[in-house]
């Protein structure tokens, strides 16, 4: 039998892509309404509780992040890493359970998170059964991935698996660390599921940051920009722009990212120290990662044409600009002074989505438009045309998104921080939510055309796969003489 | 901040593994060429679906065989 790649685990969570950023996505939009209409769920009566906004946030973060950025990486690296080291994946049985386990992850989830079942830590609050479940399989992924790359038929490591590589086991480690926890049955407690963190107060606050912010640079960042290094040089059919700066940002971005988790805590009981440290650190990271921005869109240097047709390429090359922007964003509003305005505002949850949507969401969805009609035996997706108004849905929806938000955040900062000349505030607390309304209600608009886009891309996606063929794994070709 | 002599031991024990494995690709020759591996990826693009695929194969058309 002729040596082919594994394509199978690969179209599986290409597929769970899609299916669950539209879940991710619709609860982002349910949440944003209920910010407008804070009573729209209670019609639902005895399911009301299961979808207060408390209980489906933390439900929206992880659909979004775990199960549609999560499954995105999962096919991406797995066909990137057999492509570029030109040998099938270590184990099939492996993929398999990977595939399995990680939907199991997310269907607890989906699950749990509605009943009120949580650790309480922000991106970590699955419970310990699930988080027991998360090690077991994220151990096989790094198995299955590293040991593909160790029997690779290439001498040489394409950047991106670097990129991958770096961010499974950085992300294992960050979560055997953060979710260190004491089921309470242990200590005769009558729930089963329930656990304490094995940090207290401030130790906690520290450790969940740490763990918070290298999950955004690890997982929201070093992965993806890996899916980058390989799909802007694919969809432009060009070589990136400087392999050495792709090396170059690589290792810089892995030496000073650990510590810039601190600003998220800047005014807390945080020594002030500390304070500065993540500060610092932060502001540090503008260089690698605006290298890295550089690289990707210089990439396109000479064949700019190819931007006005391609609407692949209009993905990936605004989804490099969000990059860039959001890159510039975050450490400005870890300067102290910065975020004295910015911090608790609705700000911070623009500059999340400017990274989340602009970034992650646009060069996983033409990472996607790439990949998808290559593992169904088709040339190109069903129809090009639809990809290009999903661009701009999605463009014009995230720029509506983010600028509402900027200026919520401001706005609400200000007024928080108004006092009359006798030492009052100028503000109740009431009158700075009523000013929210007009920006909210740009935000669901901006959201809700997200959203929209999506559901073009599921409809692209079916007609493209219902016109291909599933079962055809491509064959590996002859190694390239290095 | 009693958390610190885990967190800051933690990232030393991080920082020396990335140090490892950095020298490790040095020596190995991992950074030799800077110029061909970001060309060689372009040169697997075997895709030519169509119905002249039997078998499921996806025939190379930038390749030799």
């Amino acid at each position: 039998m002729e040596a082919t790649y594994n394509y199978k685990v690969v179209r599986q969570f290409a597929i769970m892509t899609v299916v669950w950023g539209i879940v991710g996505m619709l609860v982002g939009v349910i949440l944003s309404a209920q910010l407008i209409w804070p009573a729209l769920t209670e019609a639902l009566g005895p399911l009301a509780p299961y979808l207060s906004y408390g209980r489906i946030r933390p439900l929206h973060t992880n659909a979004v992040i775990f199960a549609f950025g999560g499954c995105a990486l999962f096919a991406t690296s797995l066909f990137i890493v057999q492509r570029t080291c030109q040998v099938r994946l270590l184990s099939d049985a492996l993929a398999s359970f990977v595939f399995w386990g990680w939907q199991l992850i997310i269907v607890l989830a989906a699950v749990s998170l509605p009943l009120g079942v949580t650790t309480g830590k922000e991106y970590a609050e699955l419970e310990w059964p699930i988080d027991l479940l998360i090690t077991v399989v994220w151990v096989a992924y790094a198995v299955l991935f590293i040991g593909t790359v160790i029997i690779r038929k290439t001498q040489h490591i394409y950047v991106a698996n670097w990129f991958f590589g770096a961010y499974i086991i950085t992300i294992a480690i960050l979560h055997l660390v953060n979710s260190a926890e004491l089921p309470w049955i242990l200590g005769g407690g009558v729930a089963w599921w329930k656990s304490y963190s094995a940090y207290a107060g401030v130790h906690d606050a520290m450790v969940q940051w740490w763990y918070g912010h290298n999950a955004v640079g690890f997982f929201l960042t070093t992965a993806f920009l890996g899916m980058m290094y390989y799909f802007v040089p694919k969809q432009a059919g060009r070589p990136i722009f400087s392999y050495r700066l792709s090396i170059v940002h690589f290792w810089a971005l892995n030496f000073i990212y650990m510590w810039a988790g601190p600003h998220h805590l800047l005014y807390t009981a945080l020594p002030d120290w500390a304070q500065s440290l993540g500060m610092v650190f932060s502001l540090m990271l503008i260089a690698p990662s605006w290298g890295g921005m550089m690289n990707g869109i210089m990439t396109l240097s000479g064949a700019w044409h190819k931007l006005r047709t391609d609407p692949i390429l209009k993905f990936l090359i605004t989804a490099l600009s969000f990059y860039g922007m959001s890159t510039f964003e975050g450490p400005m509003m870890s300067v102290k002074t910065v975020n004295a305005l910015s911090h608790y505002t609705e700000w911070t949850i623009g500059h999340v989505h400017s990274g989340a949507l602009g970034w992650v969401a646009m060069i996983s969805i033409g990472s996607l438009y790439y990949l998808i009609p290559r593992l169904f035996g088709r040339e190109e997706m069903y129809s090009t045309r639809l990809i290009n108004v999903h661009f701009w849905w999605s463009t014009i929806g995230v720029v509506l998104y983010i600028a509402a938000l900027w200026i919520a955040g401001v706005a609400q900062g200000l007024m928080w921080r108004a006092t009359n000349a006798d030492g009052t505030l100028t503000y109740s607390f009431a009158q700075s939510v009523n000013a929210m309304y007009p920006f909210y209600t740009i935000r669901l608009i901006g959201g809700t055309m997200f959203f929209a886009g999506m559901l073009l891309m599921a409809y692209n996606v079916w007609k493209t796969v219902a016109a291909g063929k599933a079962v055809n794994d491509a064959r590996i070709p002859q190694a390239v003489a290095a | 901040m009693d958390i610190l002599y885990l967190l800051i031991p933690l990232s030393l024990v991080f920082v020396a593994a990335i140090a490892g494995v950095f020298l490790w690709a040095v020596r190995s020759g991992q950074f030799e060429d800077m110029e061909g591996p970001a060309h060689r990826i372009l040169m697997d693009d075997d895709l030519e679906p169509g119905p002249r695929d039997t078998g499921g194969r996806i025939k190379s058309d930038n390749n030799v065989d």
